[in-house]
């Protein structure tokens, strides 16, 4: 992934966000959110939010039932719960990623890993931070993306978090086809794969 | 002509006391779809053993009409039995935790908690914040949905040429956000729902197959309120009902006073997961009652 406009395209942000933090950015339509597993097998948990009115939304459930398959691959819209595309994977060089499988939270920690867990960082926290930040709160949680996340479901139903398909340097790209609000929780969870059981850094990278 | 609203032969409403008369004429007309006030007048409910349910114990009974909704808030402990009165219904819903509606269903936890994307007998209805909102007690149907959504207006009007509440195709959304509203509740409140009655499956390569109905004319779910909720459901058609005409079957809601789990349930100690939401549970009822 090069960080330069050899593409003809410009740098707006670049920035490496720390492992197990919070981060929100507007991304302006026709620009392009270029998220890096720097080191790989990193979750990034992501909503999207319509930035000039955030009660519309990034809805897992209208993104599955647009395309009519639970994995987010090359060409998926992100499409909101007002049935509308908000934005685009225009490449991705991790094969698919997840959006059922939710956000860690310190609550439903406790319930799948036990009370140990509960003080553990979670995304959800995450998330309402940065919802802090804007005058947004709890009402404003909704279904969410896991980049790099992999959770299949097998014929019987059995799902579940399992080892990534991501490496190092893979890379999802997202072209934003309205102002969107990209709320990002740099996943602290240690008790499944989905980080590798070591959170770490990844790069975010807007282009115009 | 007759009156469309009396099914008289004569209208005359040209005067106050006359229109009066009119209307309250038309006071014990029933429909085929409609609630039933007071609900210990419904003297057909059964639980999922078959035994009657005395009419004292009744809480809510409702016939909602394909494309209709309907919302109340219940107590704790409550069951609610859906059932599938044409055997083509599709029973969206959404649960809040009525002492605090900030707290509501999460379907990803739901499944992800519960390492199951299918829905039965025994499954937990789970909160976002690791609680128990509802246990589903009974289901003859089997087939369900919890990833898939509901309809909204640009989907439904894409499908069968429109999708206003106001007209012949109502879509869930619209019809989730008026009887959301209704509990103080906006579109911020409205988050991924259950489908009951109307089953997705996925593929190994994550492709999503509707499988439609299962349990067919008079199937039912019974599900429990382990918190005070309020409870929402709306009848329309699945989003993924490849049916070109809007094709959904009737519903009927009932509920009534019960007791919620308890330690010693088989249910509450069915995984370690559930059993950890239950105690979660309880906590809270616990710090809850303290304080009032």
């Amino acid at each position: 992934m090069s960080a330069g406009n050899g593409n003809g395209m410009s740098v707006m942000h670049d920035e490496v966000l720390e492992a197990r933090a919070p981060w929100a950015h507007v991304v302006e339509p026709g620009c392009t959110l270029d998220i890096i597993d720097l080191e790989g097998n990193q979750a990034v948990d992501c909503i999207l939010y319509n930035a000039d009115d955030p009660a519309e939304r990034y809805s897992a459930p209208d993104t599955i039932t647009a395309q009519g398959n639970i994995f987010l691959r090359e060409g998926t819209q992100l499409v909101s719960n007002e049935g509308r595309p908000m934005m685009t994977i225009t490449a991705t060089s991790c094969e698919y990623h997840d959006t059922i499988g939710g956000a860690c939270s310190k609550e439903s920690n406790a319930l799948r890993y036990g009370f140990h867990t509960r003080h553990e960082h979670a995304c959800v926290e995450n998330f309402l931070l940065a919802h802090s930040w804007r005058g947004m709160g709890k009402r404003d949680m909704t279904s969410n993306i896991n980049w790099f996340m992999n959770v299949p479901v097998e014929a019987d139903g059995t799902l579940g978090i399992v080892d990534g398909i991501s490496a190092p340097g893979l890379s999802v790209s997202l072209r934003a086809h309205m102002r969107v609000l990209v709320v990002i929780s740099n996943c602290p969870q240690v008790n499944n794969p989905c980080n590798g059981f070591n959170p770490t850094p990844v790069r975010l990278l807007v282009r115009r | 002509m007759a009156d469309p609203a009396t099914g008289s032969g004569t209208t005359d409403t040209s005067t106050t006391l006359a229109a009066r008369d009119h209307a309250r004429a038309q006071g014990t007309r029933q429909v085929e779809h409609q609630p039933t006030v007071p609900p210990s007048a419904a003297t057909d409910v059964v639980d999922r053993t078959g035994a009657a349910i005395a009419p004292e114990r009744m809480l809510w009974d409702d016939r909602v009409p394909p494309g209709g909704v309907t919302s109340r808030v219940i107590p704790r402990g409550a069951v609610v039995r859906l059932t599938d009165i044409d055997g083509d219904a599709c029973a969206n819903v959404l649960v809040y935790n009525a002492a605090q509606p900030l707290e509501r269903l999460n379907v990803a936890d739901t499944v992800k908690v519960q390492w199951q994307a299918y829905l039965g007998a025994g499954s937990l209805v789970l909160s976002d914040m690791g609680r128990v909102l509802m246990t589903v007690l009974a289901d003859t149907s089997g087939s369900h949905d919890a990833l898939c959504g509901a309809s909204t207006e640009r989907s439904n009007t894409a499908r069968y040429g429109s999708g206003g509440v106001h007209g012949s195709h109502p879509n869930a959304r619209d019809r989730f956000a008026v009887a959301l509203a209704k509990h103080g509740l906006d579109r911020r409140d409205l988050v991924p729902n259950l489908n009951f009655f109307q089953g997705v499956t996925v593929d190994d390569d994550g492709a999503l197959r509707f499988t439609g109905n299962a349990g067919g004319r008079g199937g039912y779910v019974e599900l429990r309120a382990e918190l005070p909720l309020v409870f929402v459901v709306a009848d329309t058609p699945h989003v993924l009902d490849p049916r070109p005409e809007y094709t959904v079957g009737a519903l009927r809601v009932s509920a009534w006073r019960d007791e919620p789990t308890g330690r010693g349930d088989p249910a509450w100690s069915a995984t370690p997961e559930g059993e950890r939401a239950f105690l979660q549970t309880e906590e809270f009822v616990l710090t809850m009652e303290a304080a009032r």
